[in-house]
């Protein structure tokens, strides 16, 4: 068995217990034998009356990166295989768990007076998260290494669980609800120095000194050091429980806020909110079980299961290289050209500037490229504005840029970013421009949103070497890249393509060439769906409501007016052109039109869409003379008939790419549809939410809404037969990928 | 069946909730037993003959926790076999409490109760009872709780009240107790709360503002506007339940919307025998009770599902009801309330109502009672209809007939 956590005795009575789970792994994470592990090693420091005290570290860069998510995974199919109800299974590994770090927090005191124990000072060098920050908490001291790149938190609820190894009840009862709650309900991480200004940890010490200074506190430590205030008589939660005046008004604040803000779509915030009322009001360990209780209640919720899945085991896979060509060689990017410097031309330098990458901005005259410089000023200093970065980095950064109308300064580079104007002849032009001046082995790529990479490939003079690298709007801040393989797009180039994707820290999805790729073909429905709704006099408001209710970030009438109503004009338009007389035309075509050609209704950034906004830009409330052309029917529709239209027409587009071939691998369709446009999170993604209710039920929802509202629900023929055999996606891909 | 009759009704001028208020001196114990030490004393009963003394209370801690009812019976010297109720169906527990004393009386049940309610409000603050609903995040967010305000302004927005149309209402309803307190029409009930020499603390109404008009209210900002909209932002709880509105129009204020005051109020119930024994002549008799449940997040709309309710089960249509008391909790629910039955406005609230009056939670139910009894008589109707809205959505109603 491999020894985890180590322990040691010093002469002076101190036991140090380090965590190291191999040379293999950069990142401790806690497995089931670390746990057992580290519940020896503390039952040993108990019960030898040499040891004084325990430190407890790590001998990796970083404390730990939290949980072994296979561990949580498990729990769920232990507990199923159990043969008794799974959630008791579940609720008793999670309550020996609590065992184990509960001891650490008594270190053998006596129940019944509270005498004895032993100091635990826990030490992290780095980072430390989830349950390594919770194994931080229930020590009776915290040191961190002053190292600004460590992060330390619990970001359990961004993958849709919750902190249930006690963090919850520990840090509620150490900073008070209001305190505890950007930990807690938003899972924001802090460096070391502004851990220690929340509270998270007591002392920041220099790296070199962190287990001395540790032991130097264990030596010197006396008992209410080492005593939790909750382990204490008299014990008050800081800002009162909730039926304390104060602590009152918290809770029914808080609770108001964090529903109103998650849509309640979030099962994970519910449960933790009711893990921190319920445990206000009993003892420590009432309320550890009661954290317990619904941490297994999410454990048992089909929604963390797919968070899990998809917003980290099958993210890091993707980031990890899942895709990659095998047996091509590291092909990371050493110095990049970015053909055109507007708004997307400069983001994609700007991130490739902050990975280190030398950067050639070209554009047809210097006052162009000069623009996408000072863009890239501009976001600069705004990192500089939020201390993100100093005034110094700032300098050191753009003395990598090089902002130029002259090709020829593209000499050197392995890899050019095409971001010009979507125009075909356009394209063609700057990448022979370009091609001319590199060596063979540099990739080309374009960044178009619109143009089948194949057809731009034929403007290149070698098409294995051209790919397709579509970011999203704004570069900076967008998370996911598709690329996109053309019919002759290479190894060399997918792998060329993802080194750069990994270099910038995004999160990639490789797809085949077709008609808006992946994430556009998938979003278009969804706002027409949202748009021919208008037209059959359902309420704005309960389209753009029902949408954000069932988890997607933004509405399609405001993300219509955000992309502009004319653009889905245009997309429109050149869809017809393509598809001849095969395009049918829909009544959101007919509601773009009149409100585009005849109302003068653009969208945000001309004045107004399908809302109004003031001279800042500032959303007011939807425009008054929508419902004069499109007058909401007197009966409205429910609202789960509104947002199983929205979601359904998404996931039948996913599935559809997956059918045609556009997409290959699912977890990709779920990740990129989360991460891209902001799918339902909490449902894992679109081909999760299809899994979670069944396939056949999914058929016989497309079947319902085929009938009621047109063709474009029907199920295709990959479904139908999925559902005939009773398979999910996760079951019928999961080899495939 | 026995029938039940209200022999008499009394209550306790309203006074302001506050540190100023002409009541706050008095505990809320002195305050209950000064309206049964009225009604027993004003029509000679002995009380050994009473079977219980049921009381409405809202926020029953501190002083008016530990079974406030069979601790005023005792304060009141009332007789020791006469145990005491104490209820709480939040602002319809005065009525509620009436309406368990005339049902139990119909079913045999006793002969005679006395029922009302108390709640000092400037003493025991409303909510300092806790409430569940609003901090358990389990239910709070399964109800979509919002507090009453955000709800009295989704009625306005769901059902298209303006700002002017509230304001126009309370108005109205100043207007109308001032009138009624020009008149001399809560005479024939209000007793005082005196001291323990005797001296009188509080003999009139003191909450009510005769000279408000639509200028005054329109100089007043919106209550609910900065938690519904900002801090902690119940409006996007309320649009989750709602999703249809665009968002919530923010219309109540303090000067539409019910008063916080204190006072006490209580109502003799009996069978026929009681009246007899006792020489004492039935004024009315109660014909109908209804309570429901709805919606708990628009929460405020109960009068009116209470009163189809009501007349459906005593065979009548709101034609058939001469007067109507509708609490004035906010004036969205009174407003909802006259468009859902397009009811006559000249025949509901005559005399003002919480807005212009005050609410003190408890004991309304069985006030508003007391001044549709009164306004029956004076006007010599026939038929009266009584109902409140109530908390975490409920609705109540009496219907009463006179003898």
């Amino acid at each position: 068995m491999t020894e985890e956590f180590t322990y040691s005795l010093d002469a002076d009575g101190v036991a140090t217990i380090t965590w190291d789970i191999g040379p293999d792994k950069s990142m401790n994470v806690l497995s089931e034998t670390g746990i057992r592990q580290l519940d020896a090693h503390i039952d040993r420091a108990i019960d030898d009356a040499a040891v004084k005290g325990v430190v407890i570290t790590s001998a990796k860069p970083d404390f730990a990166a939290g949980m072994d998510l296979n561990v949580i995974a498990a729990m769920r199919e232990k507990g199923e295989a159990s043969g008794q109800n799974p959630a008791k299974t579940v609720f008793d590994y999670i309550m020996q768990l609590h065992g184990v770090l509960r001891k650490i927090e008594r270190m053998g005191k006596d129940p019944k007076t509270n005498k004895g124990g032993k100091p635990v000072a826990v030490a992290t060098p780095g980072t430390a998260l989830g349950i390594g920050y919770e194994i931080m908490l229930a020590g009776h001291r915290r040191f961190a290494a002053e190292n600004p790149k460590a992060k330390i938190g619990l970001p359990e609820i961004m993958v849709g669980i919750f902190p249930g190894a006690g963090g919850t009840t520990r840090l509620i009862r150490m900073l008070g609800l209001m305190g505890a709650a950007p930990f807690l309900l938003e899972g924001k991480l802090s460096d070391p120095k502004k851990a220690k200004m929340a509270g998270l940890v007591d002392e920041v010490v220099a790296p070199e000194e962190l287990t001395a200074k540790a032991k130097e506190w264990v030596l010197s430590a006396s008992e209410p050091d080492y005593t939790k205030p909750w382990d204490a008589k008299g014990f008050k939660i800081p800002g009162g429980g909730p039926y304390h005046p104060a602590g009152f008004q918290t809770f029914l604040g808080g609770v108001a806020m964090s529903h109103g803000k998650s849509q309640g779509a979030y099962p994970a915030i519910k449960a933790m909110l009711s893990a921190a009322y319920e445990g206000a009001m009993v003892n420590f360990d009432n309320a550890l079980k009661i954290e317990a209780r619904w941490f297994t209640n999410i454990l048992m919720n089909p929604s963390s299961s797919a968070m899990i899945r998809s917003l980290f085991v099958n993210k890091q896979a993707i980031e990890k290289g899942a895709r990659r060509p095998a047996g091509v060689p590291d092909m990371a990017v050493k110095k990049l050209g970015v053909l055109g410097a507007g708004m997307m031309g400069a983001g994609i330098a700007y991130v490739a500037l902050n990975a280190g990458i030398e950067v050639v901005l070209v554009d047809r005259d210097q006052e162009s490229a000069d623009r996408g410089k000072a863009t890239i000023e501009g976001l600069l200093d705004e990192s500089v504005k939020k201390r993100r970065i100093d005034a110094a980095k700032k300098d050191a950064t753009l003395t990598r840029l090089t902002a130029t109308p002259n090709y020829e300064q593209l000499q050197g580079c392995d890899l050019i970013v095409e971001a010009v104007f979507e125009d075909l002849g356009l394209k063609a032009k700057v990448t022979e421009m370009a091609e001319a001046q590199l060596g063979p082995d540099a990739i080309f790529a374009s960044n178009t949103s619109t143009l089948p990479i194949t057809e731009l490939a034929k403007g290149s003079s070698r098409p294995d070497r051209f790919v397709g690298i579509h970011f999203f709007s704004p570069v900076h801040k967008m998370m996911l890249v598709e690329i996109i393989k053309g019919e002759k797009t290479g190894d060399e180039a997918v792998a060329k393509a993802l080194d750069f994707v990994r270099q910038i820290r995004k999160t990639p999805i490789v797809v085949n060439d077709a008609r808006f790729f992946y994430a556009n073909r998938c979003i278009i429905p969804y706002l027409n769906e949202g748009i021919r709704m208008i037209a059959e006099g359902v309420a704005p408001a309960l389209i753009d409501n029902a949408a954000r209710q069932a988890g997607m970030p933004v509405g399609p009438l405001q993300l219509t007016d955000e992309t502009s109503l004319e653009l889905g004009l245009k997309i429109a338009a050149a869809t017809k052109a393509a598809l001849g007389d095969a395009y049918e035309e829909t009544p959101a075509d007919d509601v773009l039109r009149n409100m585009v050609t005849h109302k003068n209704r653009l969208g945000r950034k001309s004045g107004g869409g399908f809302y109004d906004y003031d001279a800042r830009g500032k959303r007011v409330g939807l425009w008054a003379g929508l419902a004069e052309l499109y007058p909401p029917k007197a009966e409205q529709p429910d609202v789960a008939v509104v947002q199983n239209r929205l979601l359904a027409v998404q996931a039948l587009e996913a599935i559809r790419a997956l059918e045609e071939g556009v997409l290959v691998d699912i977890r990709e369709g779920d990740v990129g549809a989360i991460l891209g446009w902001g799918f339902a999170p909490w449902s894992g993604g679109p081909l999760s939410w299809v899994d979670m209710g069944g396939t056949q039920t999914f058929t016989d929802l497309c079947e319902e809404l085929a009938a009621t509202f047109g063709p474009r629900f029907a199920a295709p023929q990959l479904l139908r037969d999925m559902a005939a055999k009773g398979d999910s996606f996760y079951s019928r891909f999961a080899t495939a990928a | 069946m026995t029938e039940a009759y209200i022999y008499d009704a009394v209550r306790t001028p309203r006074g302001k909730g506050k540190a100023d208020g002409g009541l706050h001196e008095a505990t809320s114990l002195r305050v209950a037993s000064s309206v049964l030490e009225h009604i027993r004393d004003r029509n000679n009963i002995d009380t050994a003959a009473l079977e219980d003394v049921i009381l409405g209370c809202v926020t029953p801690v501190g002083e008016q926790g530990g079974e406030i009812a069979r601790t005023a019976v005792l304060y009141a010297g009332y007789d020791e076999r006469v145990p005491g109720l104490h209820i709480n169906r939040f602002c319809a527990s005065g009525l509620e409490a009436v309406n368990l004393a005339a049902n139990q009386v119909k079913a045999g049940s006793g002969s005679a109760y006395v029922a009302g309610g108390v709640e000092m409000m400037s003493r025991i603050p409303m909510g300092s009872d806790g409430f569940a609903i609003g901090v358990d995040p389990y239910i709070a967010m399964k109800t979509y709780f919002v507090p009453q305000g955000i709800s009295a302004d989704i009625i306005a927005t769901e059902y298209g009240f303006s700002r002017d149309d509230v304001d126009a209402y309370a108005v109205e309803s100043q207007k109308r107790a001032a009138t009624a307190m020009s008149e001399g029409r809560f005479d024939k009930s209000i007793v005082p709360v005196k001291d323990q020499n005797g001296v009188p603390l509080l003999e009139k109404d003191e909450f009510p503002r005769p000279g408000t008009d639509m200028q005054s209210l329109g100089a007043l900002k919106p209550s609910f506007k900065d938690m519904g909209e900002t801090m902690p932002g119940f409006d996007a709880v309320a649009l989750l339940k709602y999703p249809h509105l665009e968002k919530i129009n923010h219309v109540h204020h303090a000067g539409n919307s019910s008063g916080i005051v204190d006072g006490a109020a209580a109502v003799l119930v009996g069978d026929k025998a009681f009246g007899e024994r006792f020489g004492l002549k039935p004024r009315a008799r109660i014909r109908a009770t209804a309570k429901v449940g709805n919606d708990p997040t628009i929460m405020l709309i109960g009068p009116v599902p209470a009163t189809e309710k009501i007349l459906r089960e005593s065979g009548m249509s709101i034609a058939d009801i001469d007067l109507i008391e509708v609490n004035e909790a906010f004036s969205s629910v009174v407003l909802r309330f006259l468009q859902a039955f397009d009811a006559d406005h000249a025949k509901v609230n005559v005399n003002g109502g919480a807005i212009a009056l005050g609410h003190p939670l408890g004991a309304t139910g069985a006030m508003i009672l007391g001044t549709l009894l009164d306004e029956m008589e004076r006007q010599d109707k026939e038929t009266g209809l009584a109902t409140l809205c109530v908390a975490s959505g409920m609705g109540a109603a009496t219907i009463i007939e006179r003898v």
